[in-house]
């Protein structure tokens, strides 16, 4: 990885760094992008008014979710600090912590259910699935940055031994919804570092002609179960698909305007399940109708948006993957949760980024856009045109 | 080459990454196009369809059903009641294992297999969840103690108090009042869907009697209302309120005081008595014996109840009263005496010589007179008072059958009462072309004079009998016999049916002094009742011959001999003078009409007019009729 630097030694040019020292702003030197930043707070407090609806005005619960945020934007504020250099440096060590972690799991993991997915310290439990979030996409940024890219085949093939260790872990706690996020976003890595379309074709190609095996051998039942549901909810409406029956209903009855803030009668009235975490969407399409859906999904746009920004800005491979695989990977957890709440996609435990009641993931995630304000705001050693 | 290969080439990465942006910033734009287009075809293509299902799932519409009609006395005194009862409810969705939940409760209180079987089916049956399943119906105090202590380990389980009919004097009234029972499926299956609608939820319809008569006006309107649930079916708000309109109260002519004293003047026999208010036609007392408890079938008889009501040789559950037909016999004989002087056949003075039998002239056969010796010369007054059969069966011969039947229905003989009771039996007045038709050959000359005394294919029931002798009382007059006298204090009028305005005063005098002589001459055959009567009455006795023993069946002989024995039978009206109460009494196997039908005509007169009732008990009034409760 020195030799990395050294190249962009030689690139940089005389008389930048005065240039540099002279434009540096307010926001640049506490490292926050204001336009993230902005957009990130419109959507904590929509999330927020739409959360205490869905707890039934519950302020404790929303007071609670608030002690999340003010974490998770002091995380995001500390990470925002560091350099991104000194995390390149660290990738291999965070990734390596992370896996042991998950081994730590099958052994010392708390759970419920029938999953172990938890780690217990002093009382404070946290998912250790959570930080391979990052420390994936990290580590494969950091590992690829180091290469010649487009990768070559054996860098590729290393990079996907470094994406199926903790995958496998976390697939075993079992935790499919969060094993294939995680995997996803070392994947997307290797997608933007120019991973050849004969490969990615080909990828795609054994993926479908092992849905057969998967679905035989590795699913587990009510695993199984979910999927048949999705496809057939009315075959079970009491057990099974009571919870995309009601979600769907929910949604439905919304219509264009909705039935207005703290109205909605399906999240109120108990019919639908989980609604201030994973099924949050459902209450905000009943109240604020296809209007309000409209407008949230404008807001993740937006916030998509700006990130491929920084990732196209980045200075180099490293933030460049980082910042895209980040960004991409805050648009699938969108993309899934909206997606199974109204019965597009199975029923997997994924949150609506940033509005589901949550505390681990929503750190995760704050810290994510840390990053890609440090990304965004570092001082650069190359003026890019 | 192979040292510069390992120097990175920024530009082309940068280029590389920033084409795969846009490519996935294309997927970013599909993807949000795909769940966009999802969302719009939930909430706006197929809004009705979900708002539809979402108001479904939240409002509930519960049915409320109105209070049942009161049935009263015509004293104001309480005939059918509703009183609250208890019924234990599971609600399956909150108890862990229901039918351990039912075996600790067998432990506890009486909960038969036919319990369980009727709540397993209506658990099967269309139900929400979180509806609660009654599982035993009439809990005693005793049980739901029982229940209360041990609630603590059995969740989901609740008594329910709900409204249930009672009826005070069960026995008196089974077959007038009648009884509510369990809807059972072949009912439900045939009710509308407005009928269902209207009985959702309700267990009991009025089976017979009055309650299944009046059954529209005693049930009311059922009431409905929204109201918002939650999905534990919780009710928070009521929404949207129709309430029930509650059913009408009946007022009935019948007199709890006459029936029992009905009652008790049958007691141990089987028959019928039947008296009718001679001006209004309404009916004081009408009662069927033996009789019944009817509070046994509200809330679902026992099987072992059941079976044996339906396995008494003396059938219960039969309506005598109004089902059981039988010859009239010789009560027929006044109303045949008016017949020939009203159609000419014989005049006030006309005689004939009876030597105890009656002979047709080129026939051998003997038409025997109850007494063998014969009356000597009888006309129409001593025929009548000494129920002379060769007088009437001259008459009878010489009048035919055709003006017979004509006279017959003036009378109601043959046809429906038309009372208000469900499943009345018309009897039967024979006719040429019915024999014709039911029997296939062609009437006799000795079949009217069968007829002529009230025999062969003629049959009554005893409320014709009592129809008919109200009409003597009110000559001519024919009323409807009524039993509900007002409607939610709404008086019903007398419906008057047929009259004979155009018979002449003097004949229904020799008639009615005829009926008078048979009490209170010393020649009549009903001067054995005459004793100590303070006022005058009329009457004519009956003794039917017994011809319905089915053959083949197996009766132990005694039985079979008691039950060959003659009906004994007995029509009167009184007073003599200004008629009020015209009766007929049937006494089954009585054998004879003035010693065993009778006594009983003396006492329900007396206890009519006179107040001489066989009751210990004075009326319970609980709603006069004309208050308003």
């Amino acid at each position: 990885m020195s030799s990395v630097r050294q190249r962009d030694f030689l690139r940089r040019m005389p008389s930048a760094s005065n240039d540099l020292r002279q434009r540096r702003s307010f926001w640049q030197a506490i490292h926050l992008d204001p336009l993230l930043l902005g957009l990130l707070i419109v959507l904590t407090m929509g999330g927020m008014w739409v959360l205490y609806s869905a707890s039934e005005g519950s302020l404790r619960m929303v007071q609670r979710q608030a002690t999340f945020f003010g974490l998770a934007y002091l995380g995001m504020f500390a990470v925002a600090q560091i350099r991104l250099s000194l995390i390149s440096r660290w990738a291999l060590v965070l990734y390596l912590g992370g896996v042991c972690l998950l081994i730590a799991v099958i052994f010392f993991g708390v759970g419920a259910k029938g999953a172990q997915r938890w780690l217990s310290l002093g009382g404070f439990r946290f998912q250790p699935s959570e930080i391979m979030k990052l420390a994936m996409p990290i580590a494969i940024a950091a590992y690829l940055s180091g290469k010649t890219l487009p990768p070559k085949f054996k860098h590729v093939f290393w990079s996907l031994v470094l994406v199926a260790i903790p995958t496998v872990l976390i697939v075993r706690q079992p935790d499919l919804g969060t094993s294939i996020l995680v995997a996803i976003s070392g994947i997307i890595v290797l997608f933007y570092s120019g991973l050849s379309w004969r490969y990615i074709l080909s990828a795609i190609t054994l993926l479908g002609a092992s849905i057969w095996p998967m679905w035989a051998y590795v699913l587990r039942d009510y695993q199984r179960q979910r999927v048949l549901t999705l496809f057939n909810p009315e075959s079970d409406p009491q057990g099974a698909g009571w919870n995309i029956i009601q979600s769907k209903t929910a949604i439905g009855s919304g219509g264009v305007s909705g039935k207005g803030w703290l109205e909605g009668t399906q999240s109120h009235l108990n019919f639908l399940p989980e609604s201030h975490t994973d099924f949050i969407i459902a209450v905000f399409a009943e109240e604020l109708g296809f209007i309000g859906v409209l407008l949230l999904l404008g807001l993740y746009l937006l916030i998509v948006m700006r990130g491929f920004m920084i990732a196209v800005n980045a200075q180099d491979s490293f933030r460049r993957l980082l910042a895209g695989s980040i960004t991409l990977t805050f648009f699938i957890y969108v993309f899934v949760n909206v997606g199974m709440v109204s019965g597009l996609l199975p029923v997997v435990g994924v949150p609506l980024p940033l509005v589901s009641l949550g505390g681990t993931s929503l750190v995760t995630l704050m810290i994510g856009f840390g990053l890609l304000m440090a990304i965004s705001t570092e001082q650069r050693l190359v003026v890019n045109k | 080459m192979q040292e510069l290969e390992h120097f990175k080439d920024h530009h082309r990465e940068a280029t590389i990454f920033n084409g795969r942006v846009i490519f996935t910033m294309l997927l970013v734009l599909s993807m949000l196009g795909v769940l966009l287009s999802r969302y719009y075809n939930l909430q706006v293509v197929n809004y009705e369809t979900y708002a539809t299902q979402s108001d479904n799932n939240r409002i509930l519409v519960q049915t409320i059903h109105p209070k049942r009609g009161l049935i009263f006395d015509v004293n104001g005194e309480l005939l059918a009641d509703n009183r609250p009862s208890y019924a234990l409810s599971l609600t399956p969705e909150n108890i862990p294992n229901v039918s351990q939940t039912i075996e600790t409760l067998q432990r506890l209180i009486d909960i038969s297999d036919d319990d369980i079987q009727r709540f397993y089916k209506s658990l099967k049956s269309g139900r929400r969840p979180y509806q609660a399943v009654p599982l035993r119906y009439r809990l005693t105090e005793e049980e739901i103690a029982l229940i209360a202590v041990n609630e603590y380990r059995l969740p989901g389980i609740e008594v329910e108090a709900q409204l249930v009919r009672s009826y005070p004097s069960p026995f008196l009234f089974a077959h007038t009042v009648g009884y509510v029972g369990k809807i059972n499926d072949r009912e439900w299956n045939r009710f509308t869907e407005e009928e269902q609608a209207r009985y959702k939820g309700l267990p009991t319809i009025g089976k017979i009697g009055l309650e299944k008569y009046y059954e529209n006006e005693l049930f009311g309107t059922t009431g409905f209302q929204h109201v918002e649930i939650n999905a534990r079916m919780r009710v928070l708000r009521t929404l949207e309120r129709e309430p029930p309109v509650p059913g009408k109260d009946l007022h009935l002519h019948l007199d709890r005081r006459l029936q029992e004293t009905a009652y008790r003047a049958m007691e141990g026999r089987r028959g019928s008595v039947v008296a009718i208010d001679v001006k209004t036609g309404g009916v004081l007392a009408m009662l069927s014996t033996p009789t019944y408890d009817t509070n046994l079938f509200v809330t679902g008889i026992s099987h072992k109840d059941y079976d044996a009501l339906t396995d008494s040789l003396d059938l219960p559950l039969f309506d005598r009263s109004i089902q059981g037909t039988y010859p009239p016999a010789s009560t027929i004989k006044p109303a045949f005496g008016l017949v020939g002087l009203d159609s000419k056949t014989i005049t006030t003075s006309h005689r004939i010589f009876d030597p105890g039998y009656f002979k047709l002239e080129n026939d051998d056969r003997l038409y025997r007179d109850w007494k063998r010796t014969g009356h000597g010369w009888v006309n129409v007054h001593k025929a009548i008072v000494q129920s002379s059969d060769t007088f009437f069966y001259d008459m009878a011969y010489r009048t035919g059958i055709d003006t017979l039947h004509r006279y017959g229905k003036m009378f109601g003989l043959g046809e429906r009462t038309d009372v208000d009771l469900p499943n009345e039996r018309s009897g039967l007045w024979p006719s040429r072309e019915w024999k014709q038709a039911n029997k296939g050959i062609p009437w006799f000359p000795g079949d009217t004079i069968n007829v002529g005394i009230g025999q062969g294919d003629a049959a009554a029931t005893p409320l014709q009998l009592a129809v008919m002798t109200a009409t003597l009382a009110n000559r001519g007059v024919r009323l409807r016999p009524q039993l509900v006298k007002a409607m939610n204090n709404e008086p019903i009028a007398p419906k008057v049916v047929s009259r004979m305005d155009n018979v002449s005063d003097r004949h229904w005098n020799v008639i009615h002094k005829a009926m008078h002589d048979v009490i209170h001459a010393s020649n009549g055959t009903g001067r054995r009742i005459s004793r100590n009567l303070s006022y005058e009455m009329a009457g004519k006795t009956g003794t039917a011959q017994v011809v319905g023993i089915k053959q083949g069946e197996e009766y132990d002989s005694a039985a079979l001999r008691e039950r060959h024995r003659d009906h004994a039978l007995f029509i009167g009206f009184a007073p003599y003078k200004n008629p009020q109460i015209a009766i007929s009494i049937v006494v089954e196997n009585g054998e004879a009409g003035s010693s065993a039908a009778a006594p009983v005509a003396r006492k329900m007169f007396d206890a009519h007019l006179l107040g001489e009732y066989l009751s210990k008990e004075p009326p319970k009034v609980v709603q006069k009729l004309g208050v308003q409760p």
